[in-house]
């Protein structure tokens, strides 16, 4: 088993709020973050897949589609996007870093041909970043 | 849904690596420029993760709010701009960053109940760091 990892970045907007918590509750669990206006930040994300190296090209996956896979489903929908307002799964849930790994391997699992999907990191800043397996 | 959350800290401290079961020579041969009597100093780079499922409420396997306190708290303002050799934890055993990472994972473990401790990860330089992760089988 070989484990390949593509990185990427994408900037993005975003705020916390849940409208079941009254306007205090907010404040008080998310802080700043709860601003309505919302805040950015430039996100890079490590797509990590595994799988055996093909004997004929050398390749655990052909990188040309896992490329394109990470725009189309990834940064197209969320670079330079207000999370909260342009991306669906963001309507209902909030769009902490937790949630969005779980979003963007759920994206891109079904897509990948050959290799599968082992690891989503994304960091939300250099000093701050969640992995996502998949159930475990 | 079980996410691992990662969050990074920086400190400053200087140490000695000086073993007292050892000859002043075994001392040298072992530790070489790091076992000079006056000590030096690193910026060390901390790396805590902790996991657990996200809660639906608020999107989070938990508050930042609450790590950063407790890391500042607990392990910052215990180690920052602080000489290791003088601490209590390091009077028997030599400030490795090794045994500092332990600490700082026991540290953890002992007292932060917001959500299960994974992996402590500590930088000396850019060029070498130290993994612990409680004794149990590296994370990945």
């Amino acid at each position: 088993m070989v484990y390949l990892t593509r990185k990427a970045e994408f900037s993005a907007s975003h705020y916390y709020h849940n409208p079941d918590f009254t306007p205090e509750e907010n404040r008080a669990i998310f802080g700043k973050c709860n601003n309505p206006n919302g805040h950015g930040h430039n996100y890079t994300l490590e797509v990590t897949v595994k799988g055996e190296v093909d004997p004929r090209s050398g390749f655990v996956v052909d990188l040309k589609q896992l490329k394109e896979v990470m725009h189309r489903e990834v940064l197209d929908a969320m670079d330079h996007r207000f999370l909260n307002k342009e991306v669906p799964e963001f309507f209902t849930q909030i769009p902490t870093t937790e949630n969005l790994a779980i979003a963007i391997w759920q994206r891109l699992q079904t897509k990948l041909q050959k290799a599968s999907l082992h690891r989503i990191r994304v960091y939300e800043a250099p000093d701050l970043f969640v992995d996502f397996y998949g159930e475990e | 849904m079980k996410a691992h959350l990662t969050r990074r800290y920086l400190f400053s401290a200087s140490h000695r690596l000086h073993s007292a079961e050892m000859s002043a020579d075994e001392n040298l041969s072992t530790y070489g420029k790091c076992n000079n009597p006056h000590g030096h100093g690193h910026n060390y780079a901390l790396e805590v993760t902790v996991s657990g499922p996200v809660d639906p409420s608020t999107g989070m396997v938990c508050n930042l709010v609450d790590l950063d306190g407790f890391v500042g708290r607990e392990v910052l303002a215990r180690y920052d701009l602080e000489n290791l050799n003088m601490l209590q934890e390091f009077a028997q055993s030599v400030p490795t960053t090794e045994n500092l990472c332990v600490e700082i994972f026991e540290i953890l473990q002992r007292s932060f109940q917001k959500a299960h401790l994974d992996r402590v990860r500590l930088e000396e330089t850019m060029m070498n760091s130290f993994e612990y992760t409680g004794g149990a089988e590296s994370m990945r």
